[in-house]
């Protein structure tokens, strides 16, 4: 059971801390001769596969590496593109490495300035009175969930569907980002939170919590 | 325990079907902008989720819950989708809206050669059967919680 990152959300929808624990890597390498039988196209500066699913390589799985060098956005590291290095017969056969993208800092940035957004929608379509925002966001892989602070900050944590005691994870980290980041004299309210005993106690909290500990009253 | 209302779209974002059973605060904008929002909302967290997965995911997006509702989710794999809002007490309602989608919709409008499938549902018989079938679920009961 685990806990797989921390999100924190200040006031505009501006994300202020990332903190990723655990990512599973899902890495599928192959060696394929020509002609390749993955349809593979670009989409948002990397190469993705569109069709042809096969052997662990699924739709949506992006190309990692190419005979072992790991590529930059659309091209190789050498600079040639990858779409017309593998037209090429002359480059087999060749060893490509798929897997799931890993998100980049700016799209990290993106999805969480859209969860605040979202977060306020799930609260304008309630059809009940007096509703949050979005507290609690399930899928069959992750379950995220948010706790917004009276000052508007969001502390948001994907973690595994099983995962207990997350509430009051939740609301530790708040205390440590009260502790560590709000009484740091040289920490501006809302900028980007880059102090290491918030790192460090905020990394303590989750193995706690994965380990389904409980948190002492002084801890 | 009780159910708040139930949509309906199709892929393209036309909400076809929409009821409710006990809605007490009304979004505040028309039911056109109502449906659009909506629809945004589902098809921007679904982007966001599969965005965020840490793994591959096989179903998606399935709930999420605020502090006096809970959405539920089901989408048919040719985009249709499904949306129930409840109270908290209903964990789980995926069973349901696979109900509501195989005995009632399938059976009764797409089996229907005189509904279209594109605009809204004007099916009665529908609209009826929907209506039932939500007051005889387990966790609906006409007094709100």
């Amino acid at each position: 059971m685990v806990i797989f990152s921390v999100y924190v959300v200040n006031k505009a929808g501006g994300l202020i801390y990332q903190y990723d624990n655990y990512v599973p890597r899902t890495e599928v390498e192959k060696t394929f001769s020509y002609p390749l039988d993955l349809v593979l196209k670009h989409h948002d500066e990397k190469v993705i596969v569109s069709f042809g699913q096969r052997d662990g390589i699924k739709v949506g799985h992006a190309v990692l590496s190419i005979n072992g060098v790991d590529v930059v956005g659309k091209s190789t590291a050498e600079g040639k593109d990858i779409l017309e290095y593998l037209k090429d017969p002359v480059n087999y056969p060749v060893s490509i490495r798929f897997g799931r993208a890993r998100l980049s800092s700016n799209e990290k940035l993106m999805l969480a300035s859209m969860f605040h957004s979202l977060f306020a929608i799930g609260s304008q379509l309630s059809p009940e009175v007096g509703s949050s925002g979005i507290e609690m966001l399930e899928t069959d892989v992750f379950k995220l969930h948010c706790f917004q602070t009276l000052t508007g900050i969001k502390f948001i944590v994907l973690a595994d569907p099983r995962q207990a005691g997350i509430d009051a994870l939740l609301k530790k980290i708040y205390e440590i980002y009260s502790d560590f980041a709000l009484k740091n004299p040289f920490y501006s309210l809302e900028m980007p939170i880059r102090c290491e005993l918030f790192d460090q106690n905020l990394k303590g909290a989750l193995e706690v919590a994965e380990k389904a500990g409980n948190f002492g009253a002084g801890s | 325990m009780t159910v708040h209302n139930f949509y309906l779209f199709d892929r393209n974002g036309n909400c076809l079907f929409y009821n409710e059973w006990n809605r007490k605060k009304q979004a505040g904008i028309s039911k056109e902008e109502e449906f659009k929002l909506m629809y945004g909302m589902l098809f921007s967290i679904r982007s966001f989720v599969s965005k965020m997965a840490p793994l591959d995911m096989k179903d998606g997006f399935l709930s999420f819950q605020t502090s006096k509702y809970r959405l539920h989710y089901y989408e048919t794999p040719s985009g249709l989708k499904l949306v129930l809002n409840t109270d908290l007490s209903v964990s789980n309602a995926r069973e349901t809206l696979q109900h509501i989608y195989s005995n009632l919709y399938v059976e009764l409008v797409v089996k229907n050669p005189s509904c279209s499938s594109t605009q809204t549902l004007d099916s009665e018989l529908f609209s009826s059967r929907l209506d039932s079938f939500i007051r005889s679920l387990p966790f609906y009961s006409p007094r709100a919680a």
